[in-house]
């Protein structure tokens, strides 16, 4: 029972991060059409923010949590004025080759004025405790990270049905022209979009922080490529195809992590992927693909 | 109110309309009618600002060349599109909101949509469904309804019957002569030359990009001519 129970949190913290990551490309993804790779970069950002900021300033973990969550917002907006304005209504290529190339030299410039070894930052180790709930223990991080989601998802769901910057958001995912012909301004839309993939890209930063105690250049490039992956499972441009994606990835995960025999530990991604190659099977455009209508014109 | 003069359209390096000139005077419907790849909609796109354009647009002696598609919205142009480009994610009501977005009146906002959901039930029945359900002839009806709800100086109407049964192409253009009534502007896109020229004040016909007739809707007679004219060939 203990055994399960906490196998099940692993699974559900595992996915809670994968659909965080998933849902920050997926909403970029779905507004204009950009898959951003530099999203990982967000969360070394924050990541290395958090490491300046607590050395040299403060240790107060409240007021690095909201600052990490303010950088990875604020430079998540930058890099859509500095990098991807200019390329918006280019070749959905061009926008992923755009992509990889800040994704690049973000990394390298972590490597330069940080090091390529990672840099301490260790004020959220706290949240990362064994904690027991009746006669089971589990890790109290696996628990905040996955309520932290769901709250954050539900909170999505409220601004995009509510709000004029919400729906307006979702009116431009499935008509960018139609809906600045309803005068809902571009630029505002995107940086909305990127806002907010930077809040998610900064909840998620918080949590890696919290389990590795460090920062390093490669800390968001690993996890995103799994978002990316949860996306397409999911259905590329859905958000809640991305949160579904995430959080059955973390499931399929931690099911090969405790099915596979320990000889075969080296084979569990590729169990993985073989579960997601057969969703795709079943799915070609993910399991839940916006729906796009014969005669469609977009 | 609407002032095109020597409007040159382009696809690319391709010139759809070459140099056209057309006035549309304020409380007039006025058509543009002609064959398909006339540059209807290249025109209308040029006015509302997503295509590129040389030449002059000024709506009461504006100059429009300068401004985004956004800022034209807000200069007071509203495009009904071809296709009605419903957001089908959306529900009715909130398609109906996004065609407010540029207004902060908050009270005539809610008066409006109530005026619509009267004017058509249907739309208030069905207010927090995605407007994907509604059928071709309600889509369109919100697409009109979503563009006027920017209280627009004028507005564009792009083909609102096409792919409509003759039953609902009917309700269309009653719901034009209503619009005028009411003292609406309206440049008006259409191949159904008999009820367009039947509901304007004044009718172009487009044929390759060029300016082959303009006059008074008297002068069309019933449209019929025209529709001959039109669906000819002409190349």
């Amino acid at each position: 029972m203990d055994y399960a129970v906490q196998q099940f949190l692993n699974a559900l913290s595992f996915g809670a991060e994968y659909a965080l990551i998933a849902l920050g490309l997926a909403i970029v993804f779905s507004i204009m059409g950009l898959v951003n790779f530099a999203h990982g970069e967000v969360i070394a950002f924050g990541g290395y923010s958090m490491a300046v900021v607590g050395t040299l300033l403060t240790g107060n973990p409240l007021i690095l949590m909201a600052f990490v969550l303010v950088s990875c917002v604020l430079v998540s907006v930058l890099l859509e004025r500095v990098a991807f304005r200019t390329v918006r209504n280019a070749d959905i290529t061009t926008g992923l080759l755009t992509a990889f190339g800040v994704s690049i030299i973000l990394q390298n410039v972590f490597l330069l004025l940080g090091s390529p070894r990672p840099v301490a930052a260790t004020q959220f180790i706290f949240l990362d405790r064994s904690i027991s709930i009746g006669s089971i223990r589990v890790a109290s991080l696996q628990i905040y990270e996955t309520v932290a989601t769901l709250a954050a998802i539900a909170a999505l769901g409220l601004f995009l049905t509510r709000s004029n910057l919400g729906i307006a958001m979702r009116a431009a995912a499935r008509d960018f022209e139609m809906a600045r012909l309803c005068g809902i301004r571009a630029n505002r839309v995107v940086s909305g979009a990127f806002a907010i993939s930077g809040l998610l890209a900064g909840l998620a930063c918080i949590f890696i922080m919290a389990r590795r105690g460090s920062a390093s250049p490669h800390m968001g490039f690993d996890p995103v490529l799994t978002a990316f992956v949860a996306c397409v499972v999911g259905g590329f441009g859905s958000l809640p195809g991305a949160v579904l994606g995430g959080f059955l990835l973390g499931f399929v995960e931690v099911a090969v992590l405790v099915l596979l025999p320990q000889s075969y530990g080296g084979l569990a991604r590729a169990a993985v992927f073989t579960v997601v190659a057969l969703v795709l099977i079943w799915r070609p455009d993910g399991i839940l693909s916006p729906v796009r209508e014969k005669g469609d014109k977009l | 109110m609407l002032e095109l003069s020597d409007l040159k359209v382009f696809h690319g390096p391709i010139e759809a309309v070459h140099g056209i000139d057309l006035t549309v005077a304020t409380g007039t419907v006025v058509s543009l009618l002609g064959p398909n790849g006339a540059g209807k909609t290249s025109t209308l796109s040029a006015i509302a600002g997503t295509a590129k354009h040389r030449g002059s647009i000024r709506l009461e002696g504006r100059d429009l060349s300068p401004l985004s598609v956004e800022d034209r919205v807000r200069a007071g142009i509203a495009l009904s599109p071809e296709g009605r480009r419903i957001f089908n994610n959306l529900t009715v009501f909130e398609n109906l909101r996004m065609g407010s977005a540029t207004r902060s009146d908050r009270k005539g906002v809610e008066a409006d949509m109530a005026a619509w959901f009267d004017r058509f039930p249907i739309l208030g029945e069905r207010r927090d469904q995605s407007a994907g359900t509604l059928s071709g002839g309600e889509q369109q009806m919100l697409t009109i309804a979503r563009a006027l709800m920017s209280k627009p100086r004028i507005l564009l109407l792009d083909e609102p019957s096409l792919g409509l049964a003759p039953l609902i192409i009917g309700q269309v253009f009653e719901l034009i002569r209503e619009l005028k009534a009411d003292g609406m502007t309206i440049l008006l896109v259409e191949q159904n030359a008999t009820a367009a020229v039947e509901v304007s004040d004044h009718v172009y016909v487009l044929l390759n990009g060029r300016v082959t007739r303009r006059g008074p809707a008297a002068e069309f007679g019933d449209g019929s001519g025209l529709m001959d004219e039109l669906t000819g060939v002409h190349a």
